[in-house]
Parts: structure tokens; sequence; C-alpha cells
């Protein structure tokens, strides 16, 4: 392959809506976001994850323009727009508490982007009826914000958002206020409308649930930096840090060495344990090197004998919680920490009783090596 | 548990609970103002209804509006209320802005000077103005250094002269009103404004100044209110053509001791501030007064129809001219470009400090003409000397004026205090009938113009053998600091959460012991703050002063008024400097006590 061709393959399909690249922000002796590099493609919905603090709302907003990053670069459709002022960078953007202007009507608040733009009054009064339409509201457009509930108020949010038809919508925490069933409801809407649309969206969420269920790729972050970044999958089954392990979904830690190395497969050896079990290599793990093991509760299953192929570490039933529709089992394990499974519950079968000596198993590629020293036991 | 617990019958509410409770903490304060204030002004109103001899009779209305001069005065009146609001509303709200958008140490510091100002008396910044407006003033010296003028101008004694010193009176009152309401603006508004492709000035006008409009409303009412009861700063600043209509009641009590067509006068002040009242409340609605929500009843500032839609088109001009004006070069720059220094917050800045300055300087020139060695208020003082405070402290007059405020001063906020608390309780916690009727009331001695209060006051403590007591003054002073006091205990109580209380009683506390050991402590700055602001109201009043004290009886804003009267000497302004100090004490001990408990 030539140089030529491997440059235009790279330029034709994938298109980079918005290239950061060591954007940083700092308050006095405060990092909120160290530098940071980040490519959001077009039409990909990307959420930004993490806890409070984290930095994900600086990155978001120094991305509206609401905010000076002190460092760095950033540029929207290949046009550098790092100091761009807001009004000029044609981005949507949601807000957590949706921001309506309480003294507009609904009507007011979705034409006010078109105003600000010059727009016709006909095809102003065209496209807030099809941006209500797309919400699903097209008969609140005289009321004021305030008599509407919180789930209409997202939505006219949304089709404020929506009217003047960016092509990259920033959304921070926008769900964050809503009752859970609302906000399932209105996770699938921006879902199917970013579909519909087929615009791109950065997302802003501490919420992994609903970074998982919505994204095409998480950009988990943590302490003003990225953590990792990736598609939920990825995320969830292949986490390269402690962090990234139990911030996203549930999870069992085991402290172990490894005893061998060859290749990609490991032996660990663990305290109080008679068996080995067998791991893919993360990184550089050598032989003597102290690691943790992470493996998703789902992925262990509790057997009475040992089982014949896959790993098994052995250890005393604790407690058998059913919780509907899964049943949880809280093992502790020789020589090591507590650990619990989860299960889908049968109904009939022979129930294990507290006390009793098991085994917990799983599959060799569901376990997952991290470094021992990133981050602390929970 | 007790046996009288045992025994008690639960089957039935307590005793105190229901609407027994409620009365037991609205009845104090409302038979409290029913007694000094609506009677003693009932029986002023009817008193112009008398002729002479005691029967009922015209007499007094027909003379007031057939001789020109009374109406003319009102109108004067209204013209001064008028302009001063005007003024006062557009220095506020640049200042009320700045504190309301900026950071906390921005907001905290330019509060502490609004505050001084706020807590300043009136006579000693109208002395201030004395000081900078004279023949021999400060802006005559500057102005003739400069070589602009060769003889000293006018400066005193006309009506732009009154408008500053009334205006300047009024300033504080009206950020602090505007800045309770910008408060409540979320930030994000303008925020999503600027994202959906509004510049700056769109920004500001199409969505902030609209959200902001219902505190300009609440600010200009209560300036214009009170603009039209003013007597002090006509009196000295102002010249023959802007007498205002308190100043012609005074005369007519001091001067005529005709009660009757006072009491005429006093009803067609009445009048008019109620007329205005009404206005505003059909126009905009009254809740917007008591520092509620931004968010208008019917959108707009409260408005509806074509007087919103006519409102927001000048808005949208205003934003465009603002854009044009300052924010052209946006396209022109690169977007990659680091942005120039903004110049819209040094605008700003130097908008405020300048209001801020104007608000500052009447009080504290008082400060170096008090050390002058001359005999006079003049500009600039001649050397130092402290013979002034000297005099001051040597003349009894002076000390026992000081002592009798202090005394007087403290009995008003304790009383104001045990009577206003628990009203403003009730009116914070629960949810009744006729809660909106119960806090107009209480507020009424805010909105019917001090003057009236106090000429009806002179009239009722004539009879009771009142005037010139301690008793009286007290009395009188706790009419005017309740609803300053019930403002800002309610003030409080809203940022508390009644889920401490609820929790105290579930651990087993009884009321009192909830009041005593949670609720009093967590409210306690709070507490202090409307003790301070009670005190302060009857240290510095002079109306109500004006009638029932004198001679050995006087208290110290009597003391200076009188002496002001005869000449303005450089003793009011030491007695000026040494008040000056005691409010920059009392906010600074504020201060630190909400720092105090912020920890």
């Amino acid at each position: 392959m030539t140089k030529d061709k491997s440059m235009s393959a790279g330029a034709m399909p994938v298109q980079e809506k918005l290239v950061v690249e060591g954007l940083t922000k700092r308050y006095g002796d405060f990092t909120a976001l160290h530098p940071t590099d980040l490519t959001v493609r077009a039409g990909e919905f990307m959420t930004l994850l993490g806890p409070s603090g984290s930095g994900k709302t600086t990155l978001l907003m120094m991305v509206a323009g609401l905010l000076q990053p002190d460092e760095g670069r950033l540029a929207i459709d290949g046009r550098n727009a790092t100091y761009a002022p807001p009004w000029e960078r044609g981005i949507g953007m949601v807000f957590q508490n949706y921001a309506l202007f309480p003294h507009l009507s609904v009507f007011e608040n979705i034409a006010f982007p078109l105003r600000m733009r010059r727009t016709g009054e006909a095809e102003i009064k065209a496209a807030v009826g099809r941006a209500l339409d797309v919400v699903r509201l097209p008969h609140v457009a005289d009321r004021l914000p305030r008599a509407l509930s919180g789930g209409q108020q997202q939505r006219i949010a949304l089709a404020r958002c929506l009217v003047f038809e960016p092509s990259l919508i920033l959304m921070d925490e926008p769900l964050g206020a809503l009752d859970k069933k609302l906000r399932d409801q209105l996770q699938l809407e921006i879902k199917h409308l970013h579909r519909q649309i087929g615009t791109t969206i950065l997302y802003v969420t501490h919420d992994q649930q609903e970074a998982l269920t919505m994204s095409d790729r998480v950009c988990l972050m943590n302490g003003g930096r990225i953590e990792q970044l990736g598609a939920p999958q990825e995320l969830y089954f292949r986490p390269r840090s402690h962090f990234a392990a139990d911030f996203l979904g549930e999870s069992n830690f085991i402290e172990a060495t490894v005893a061998r190395r060859s290749g990609e497969a490991l032996e660990l050896a663990c305290a109080g344990q008679e068996r080995l079990v067998r791991a893919q290599a993360g990184a550089s793990e050598a032989a003597g090197a102290k690691v943790r093991l992470m493996i998703r509760p789902e992925s262990l299953s509790v057997t009475l004998q040992a089982p014949a192929t896959g790993n098994a570490l052995s250890g005393t039933l604790l407690e058998t919680l059913f919780v509907g529709g899964t049943t949880r089992q809280y093992i502790a394990l020789d020589g090591l920490g507590t650990v619990f499974c989860l299960e889908l519950t049968a109904p009939a079968g022979r129930q294990l009783k507290p006390g009793e000596k098991v085994f917990a198993g799983w599959a060799e590629e569901r376990g997952v090596v991290l470094a021992a020293d990133a981050g602390a036991q929970p | 548990m007790s046996r009288a617990a045992a025994a008690r019958d639960w089957s039935r509410p307590g005793l105190l609970s229901g609407a027994a409770g409620r009365w037991l903490k609205a009845l104090p304060v409302l038979l409290f103002l029913t007694a000094l204030m609506f009677v003693p002004v009932g029986q002023l109103l009817s008193l112009s209804f008398q002729a002479k001899d005691g029967s009922f009779s015209w007499v007094h209305y027909a003379r007031l509006f057939t001789a020109d001069v009374y109406v003319n005065v009102m109108l004067v009146t209204l013209k001064i209320a008028a302009w001063t609001t005007l003024a006062t509303v557009l220095a506020s709200y640049p200042v009320a802005y700045l504190v309301a958008t900026r950071s906390r140490r921005a907001k905290s510091s330019v509060m502490f000077w609004v505050l001084l100002a706020f807590w300043t008396s009136f006579l000693v910044r109208t002395f201030g103005w004395l000081v900078l407006l004279g023949r021999q003033g400060m802006i005559n010296q500057f102005l003739q250094a400069l070589g602009l003028i060769d003889v000293p101008a006018n400066l005193l004694y006309t009506l732009p002269s009154v408008i500053v010193g009334m205006s300047h009176a009024m300033i504080p009152l009206c950020i602090l009103t505007m800045v309770s309401v910008m408060e409540t603006i979320d930030p994000n508004s303008v925020k999503a404004g600027l994202t959906l492709g509004a510049r700056p000035g769109s920004a500001f006008w199409r969505i902030y100044f609209p959200l902001s409009l219902p505190g300009v409303a609440a600010g200009g009412l209560l300036v214009f209110i009170t603009s039209l009861g003013f007597f002090i700063t006509p009196a000295f600043l102002g010249g023959r053509f802007e007498t205002m209509i308190t100043q012609v009641i005074i005369e007519q009590i001091q001067e005529m001791l005709n009660w009757s067509f006072a009491g005429a006068l006093s009803m067609l002040l009445l009048a008019v501030a109620l007329v205005i009242f009404y206005v505003y409340d059909r126009l905009l609605g009254l809740s917007s007064l008591a520092g509620g929500g931004t968010a208008p009843a019917r959108g707009g500032a409260g408005l509806s129809g074509w007087p919103a839609r006519l409102g927001l088109k000048i808005c949208a001009g205003l934003g465009h001219a603002t854009d044009a004006l300052l924010f052209p070069s946006w396209r022109a720059r690169a977007a990659g470009e680091r942005p120039r220094s903004a110049y819209g917050p040094a605008v700003q800045w130097t908008i405020v400090v300048a209001v801020v300055l104007f608000l500052c300087l009447p009080a504290f020139i008082m400060v170096p003409v008090s050390f002058t060695g001359g005999g006079t208020i003049d500009w600039p003082p001649r050397g130092f000397d402290l013979k002034w405070y000297q005099a001051l402290f040597e003349s009894p007059l002076w000390a026992q004026a000081a002592l009798r405020s202090l005394i007087v001063a403290l009995g008003t906020a304790t009383l104001a205090m045990l009577l206003g608390t628990p009203v403003a309780f009730l009116l914070a916690r629960e949810n009744m009938r006729g809660k909106t009727a119960l806090l107009a009331l209480i507020l009424s001695p805010l909105i019917i113009p001090r003057m009236i209060i106090a000429v009806a006051l002179f009239y009722a403590y004539a009879k009771l053998g009142l005037v010139g007591t301690y008793t009286g003054l007290i009395l009188g002073h706790t009419v005017l600091a309740i609803p300053y006091v019930v403002i800002t205990v309610m003030a409080v109580l809203k940022n508390y959460d009644p889920r401490y209380d609820q929790a105290a009683w579930n651990l087993g506390a009884p009321r009192l012991a909830t009041l005593r050991r949670v609720t009093l402590p967590l409210i306690r700055t709070g507490l202090i703050s409307a003790f301070l602001f009670a005190l302060i109201t009857s240290f510095d009043e002079l109306t109500l002063a004006l009638f029932v004290t004198g001679g050995l009886t006087t208290t110290l804003p009597k003391q200076m008024w009188d002496d002001a009267l005869l000449s303005v000497t450089p003793t009011l302004a030491a007695a000026s400097t040494l008040l000056l100090l005691l409010v920059t004490l009392l906010i600074g001990f504020v201060g630190w006590l909400e720092k105090r408990s912020a920890r």
C-alpha cells in the first residue's frame, strides 16, 4: 500500500467532527482537565462518563465555548475553534436543568435560535412545528415552560436544540433531574432521534448504565484525565484499570501473583489456594509480578465439585440472596476475600446452603488481569 | 414515660397545634399595629373631615383643591419622586447585575460598600452633599482649580441637587431589592442563549433583562413610594420650588397647629401612594416585592398581550444595537486566536466603581471636615483640630441625645423582635388562608408614608401624655421596625429546612426544647441581623422624633436636625463621623458572625 492511498482512505469515510488536542483547564493550583486528546467522529454518539469532578463537564463547556481553555486546541469540522465564541460555533446544547427561558412561550423558546439567525417568519413557524412534532408535543406551543412537566420541558429543550439542525449536539446530564421511568423512556427517545437525524452527539453523564445503553463509544474520565475510551462492550469486558472495572458494572477483584508466563497466557497463584488459575496477559506482566484479577459476577458460577474445564477457586458459601430474576451468592474464598456470583434464578434444583464448601468457577477468557497498584481494594 | 404524658388524651388535637396556635403568633403584632398605627392614622384622617366646631365638613378638602399651592406641591412631589426613581434605577442596575453575576469575592466587596451606604444615616449623607455641592464646596473648588468656572456655581437648592441627594439615599435599597430577584435567575439561561446563536448583547437584552424586570419594578416601586415621603433632602438641598408635601405637613403641625388640614394633606399623600400600589399590583403583582422568585405570573415582566410583545421587540432592538456596537469584530477574527482581553468587564467595573464612589463619597467627606480648624464646613478643611469632637463630648445636649437614642433603639429592637419573630415563623411556615392579607397588614408601615404615621402618633400621644417619653418613642419606632424584622426573619426561615425540627421532635424534644436547642441556634445569625436592622431603623429615625421629642427629650437625629436648621457646623461633621464609625463596626460584626456561622 502506498502512502497516498492510505491518506485518501483515511480522509474519506471517517469524518472527524470534533478534534481535541492537549486541551487543558486550570483553576489556580487545581487542574480541572489535564492535557486531553479526543476525537469524535461524525454521526457518533459519544458519552463522557465519570464521577463528579472528573473533568467531563469542564471538557464539554470548553467544546461549547462557555469556558476558555488554558492550553490546547479544538477543531470542529476541521476548523480551529479553540477560542471561537459560543454563538458562532453552531453547536446545540442541552442543559441539565433545561435552561428554557422562563419568560418566553414554548414556541418562542424553540424559535429563539432561528431568530438569532434571522430566519424568515414563515420558515420559523414551519420549523418550530416540525421540531414540536419530532418531540411529540405539538399542542404545547403557546404555553410557558413552567406549565410543563419535567419530561415535557426536557423534550422542549431538545426541540430547541434540534430546530436549527446543528451537526454537533452537546448534552450535559440532560436526564439527571428526571425520575427513573421517565429517564429510561427519554434515553430511548434520544437514541432514536440520534439514529433518525444522524447528528453527532457528545453526551455527559455520571450514570454508567445510561452511558452503556446509549453510546457508540464511551470516554471514561477520572481526576481530570481520560481513563479509557472505547465501545461499551470493550469497556465492560476489557477494562484496563481498577477504576474502569469498578465504575462500570459490578466486579470481583482477586489478588494474585504471576507464577508463569508463556506468550499471551499467564498462570496465576492465589494465596491460600492450591490451584493455579489461567488468564490472558494484559500487558507486561512478568513472572513474580503482583496482579489483580477482575471477574464480573455473572461470569462466575458456583458448584459443589470443581469444574472439569476453566478456572476455579475453593471457598465457603456465605449467603444466597434471591433478587427476583437473578440470584446472588456470596462466597468467602479460602485465603482470599469475598466474591459474589450472579446467576439467573432456577426455579427448581438443589439449593446450596450457607456454610457448604463450594467452588467458584469461570471461563479463562472472562478474567481480566489488571495492575495491582492501580486503585485500592474496594 | 411520665405519668402526665400517659394520662393525656390523644384522641383530640392539642390546644396550640391548630388555629389557636396560629392566632397566638399573629394576634400580638396585629393588636399592636392596630393600637399604634391603624387607629391613630384613622383618627388623623377623620380629623380632616371636621370643621373647627367638630362637625362634619369638606372645608379642608375645599381649601386643598382650590388653592393651587397644595396641588402644585403634590405635583412637584410626584415629579421629584419620578426623577429620583429613574435616576436610582439606572444607577442601581449595573451594580446589582455585577453583584448577582460575579464571583463571591467581587460580590462581597461591592456589597460591603452598598451596605455601608445603606446603613449610614440619611442626615449624615445629606450633610455630605452640602459639603460637596456648597458654594465653597469640594466640587466648586475643583471646577475653579481647573479653570472651568470663575465664580462658584449654584449647585445647591435646585431640582438636580434634590434628585442627586434623594437618589443617593435610595440607591442602596434599590440595589438590595434588585439583587434578591437577580440571584434567582438561572445563569444557564444566558449560556443557553449563547449556544443557540445569541451574541452577548442579544443574550442580555432578550433573556437576562426581561427576567430581571420584576426586580427593576419592585425596586422602582419602593424608591418611588419612599421618595414621596422625603423631607430631609428637599429641606437641606432644595430651594423654594422643591418643597415636597411632607414639608407642608410639618409646617401645618409645627407652625399652624392645624391638625385637620394636616389630616387632609395626609389623606392626599396616602391616596396617591395607595393608587400607585394598586396600579403596580394590577400590572405586575405584589408578590415580587417580598423577594419572591423571578418567574412572573403571566410572562414578560408579568405583562401579557401587546405590551409584552412590544417590550420584547424593544429588547430585541437593543440587543442588535449592543451587538453591533460592542461585538462586531468576532467574524473578522480567526477562531483559533486567543481573544483580546475582553473590555466588557472593564466597562462594567468602571460604572460600578463610579456608583460605589458616588454612594460613599458624601459620607466619607465628613471625616476630614470634622477635623477642621476653621469654623465652617467649607472645603478644603483648614488645619487639623479636635475641637469639634471636644465640643461634642463636652455638650450635655449631644451626650444625652446619643444615650437616649441608644436606649430607645435597644428597646425598639427588643420589642420588635418579640412581636415580629413569631409572626415571621407563621408566615414562612404555614399555608393558611388570609396569609397575603396578614403580610400586607404587617408590611403596611412601609407602605403608609412615615410622615402620616408620625403625625397620627403625635396626635394620639398628645392626648395620652406620651409625648417626650421613652415609652412613646419606643412604641412608635417599633411600629416602623416590625416590617424589617419580619422580612429579615422570613428570609432566614426560607432557607431553613423544617425537617431539622421534625427530626428533633422525633428524637423526643418537645416544641420549646426544639426551638431553644435546634431552631434558634441555627437561625441565630439571621436573628441578630434582624435585631440590628431594627436597632438602626430606630437609631436613625427622625420623622417621629421630629414631633414627639424636643428640648430635653431629644434624640440624636433630632439633635442633628435642630442643629443643622440653625447652621451646618463642623460639630455635625464630627457627629456624622462617629455614626459612620459605628455603622462600619456593626457591618463588620455582622460579616464576622456570618463567616463564623458558615464554618
